[in-house]
């Protein structure tokens, strides 16, 4: 186990260090956040002094090392836009997202294994197609044009739900949930669906079912824990893609998270908070990988063994 | 996703006469739903190739005088589906965005199509260094938010409809590359490429003729699918404000444009998201369509008479259920 995830933990670092390094360089491109931050009005000497003071006067490697050096201290300098210290915002940022991702995939997960299963028991079935449609159209659905949808039929019309912001009871998670949950909740029932066709072709149900195996037990007891390696594979992409979602859904419903952040910092200019959300994002993420392939080599013993070949 | 059908038609045809596959508009009718996709792209397509003939300036003419207009019968073709607030046809509109649409999001599939599959190929059959490299590439490509990496970009660069076309295509490379790799990686070690490689035929023939022919199907489907998603982000791109910029116009950015309007103006909205709705979804039927009918351990499913009655059922035995 040690040496899989040795290898797992160098492998997926490499990603980690060029998206870092991609953003901080892209950034940089972006245009000089003096023009953005000082009047049309400010004198050279002031427009000089601004740059000093936030370090952009230096050559771009210099301004790497900088950022290197402070990084490795954890200090992730100030914002330009509020004065803060990127630190603070993103970690206030942070449990926002998570929690929102967490709920949904939660949901997709379960609701995808239970929906997927049962479509997959018996092929081409009434159930299996409408639970296919559904899903495929889940899968398709633009997902900002779902928020306002939502918004238009239970915020406005309806009244039952509020149209945005984070404050009340359960009732505000309902709408942003749902938004994030129809993508990865489509694609992971198609996903189980065909993973559980294959397994439950398999000599070994045909054994289980013939000793008088329930139904329950086939499917959860023996199918379902051949066929959950693509669907633990997808659910990491999925998982990763939910902050494309987040940033919708966010932008959306107002949601103080990650993903809005990152938008308000590129629009404009933020760099110090841009890089420290992008930083914890990309470790978020490598986590999450490393997460993921430990779950394989535990489900699938030949994962563990494949590695010193 | 037409161009998708017609150029998987001869690589049907190539197989030997006997035994040869059923036509793929058999097997399209078969399967309704499938069916239905097809159409259903098929007229999106011509809307986009052929729409913008028609309907002239329309999309852009403004008269505040019809501004946000329900849709009705009475005020001709063009006020079928209302107007918006400067009064524009929003049926207009929604043809004129669907070329736009269709101009961003299908260049973007057939790059990264060609050039991933072009580089997962050729990593896939030469394994070793090559391979390892090129997977390193897709992962960091993969590993982050591709919305995110678009957004940074297109700051960067100014959203224009080439730059958004670039950036899509480069974000997906990495699905193609990933699927025909795995592909090459599998058929470099059946018998008829050792045959062909004692023979001394080069690498790139072989790739090019063995190999190619049948990881092409799995890859068109992958490209069917990934329509889908090329489409959502450009439209979720534009829905941002950092897409498709006006007076150009397209399915997203009327969603964008509608949305201050919704309470009083829902077809500004609705419309073209359901315009997205109906070509995703038809798009994602068609690919479901198109695993099975390529797949030759599963075309019997579209080829088996529906109550299997009638001697037309010639199936092999072990083939029926």
């Amino acid at each position: 186990m040690v040496p899989f995830l040795r290898k797992r933990i160098l492998s997926s670092a490499v990603p980690l260090v060029c998206v870092v390094l991609g953003v901080f360089f892209l950034a940089r491109m972006t245009g000089n956040p003096v023009d953005l931050y000082l009047p049309l009005s400010a004198t050279a000497e002031q427009r000089a002094e601004f740059s000093a003071a936030q370090g952009f006067d230096l050559s771009v490697p210099a301004q790497l090392w900088n950022y290197l050096v402070d990084a490795a201290q954890l200090d992730f300098g100030t914002s330009l836009r509020t004065g803060q210290s990127a630190t603070e915002m993103v970690f206030d940022a942070f449990p926002v997202t998570l929690q929102l991702a967490g709920v949904t995939m939660l949901l997709a997960i379960t609701g995808a294994v239970l929906i997927g299963s049962l479509a997959a028991y018996r092929p081409n079935s009434a159930v299996d197609r409408i639970a296919s449609l559904l899903s495929m159209t889940a899968a398709s659905i633009p997902d900002f044009w779902f928020a306002v949808m939502g918004v238009l039929v239970f915020g406005v019309s309806l009244a039952w739900l509020p149209t945005s912001g984070t404050l009340g009871g359960p009732e505000v998670w309902v709408l942003p949930v749902a938004t994030l949950l129809i993508r990865p909740f489509g694609v992971l029932v198609q996903v189980v669906r065909g993973s559980m066709v294959s397994a439950l072709s398999a000599p070994y149900v045909k054994i289980a079912r013939s000793k008088g195996a329930t139904p329950r037990r086939v499917i959860f007891g023996h199918a379902l824990r051949n066929a959950v390696t693509p669907v633990l594979t997808v659910a990491g992409d999925l998982t990763v893609g939910l902050v494309n979602g987040a940033v919708i859904v966010e932008t959306i419903f107002g949601w103080p998270g990650i993903g809005k952040l990152m938008i308000d910092s590129i629009l404009q200019r933020d760099f110090a908070v841009l890089q420290a959300a992008v930083l914890l994002t990309a470790v978020t993420i490598f986590a999450l990988n490393i997460l993921v392939d430990v779950c394989h080599a535990l489900t699938d013993p030949r994962v563990r063994q494949a590695v010193p070949a | 996703m037409t161009t998708a059908e017609t150029s998987a038609a001869p690589a049907e045809d190539t197989a030997p006469a006997r035994n040869r596959p059923p036509r793929w508009w058999l097997l399209l009718g078969r399967d309704r739903a499938a069916a239905v996709a097809a159409v259903v792209l098929t007229s999106v397509v011509l809307v986009a190739l052929f729409g913008r003939l028609f309907i002239g300036d329309r999309a852009q003419r403004q008269d505040l005088d019809a501004s946000l207009r329900p849709p009705s019968l009475g005020d001709g073709v063009y006020g079928l589906l209302g107007t918006d607030v400067l009064g524009r046809s929003v049926l207009a509109r929604l043809i004129d965005a669907a070329a736009t649409t269709l101009s961003v999001a299908v260049p973007a599939v057939l790059c990264s199509l060609l050039i991933g599959s072009a580089v997962g190929l050729w990593a896939g059959y030469h394994g070793g260094r090559r391979e390892s490299v090129a997977m390193r590439v897709a992962d960091v490509i993969l590993s982050f938010p591709s919305l995110l990496i678009a957004v940074v970009v297109l700051y960067v660069l100014s959203p224009s409809a080439l730059n958004i076309v670039l950036i899509l295509a480069v974000a997906r490379i990495p699905v193609y590359l990933r699927t025909s790799r795995a592909e090459a990686a599998e058929l470099r070690s059946r018998l008829f490429v050792d045959a062909a490689r004692t023979f001394g035929t080069p690498g790139r023939h072989i790739i090019h003729r063995h190999i190619l022919p049948i990881a092409l199907p799995t890859l068109l489907t992958v490209a069917t699918l990934d329509f889908c998603f090329v489409m959502l982000t450009e439209s979720s791109l534009s829905f941002l404000g950092i897409g498709i910029q006006p007076p150009d116009v397209s399915w997203g950015l009327m969603v964008a444009q509608g949305r201050q309007y919704l309470q009083t103006a829902w077809w500004i909205t609705v419309l073209p998201g359901l315009a997205i709705v109906l070509t995703t979804v038809s798009a994602t039927v068609l690919a479901a369509w198109a695993r099975i009918a390529t797949d030759p351990a599963q075309r019997w499913r579209l080829t088996l008479p529906r109550k299997r009655r009638g001697a037309s059922a010639a199936v092999p035995p072990e083939m029926t259920p």
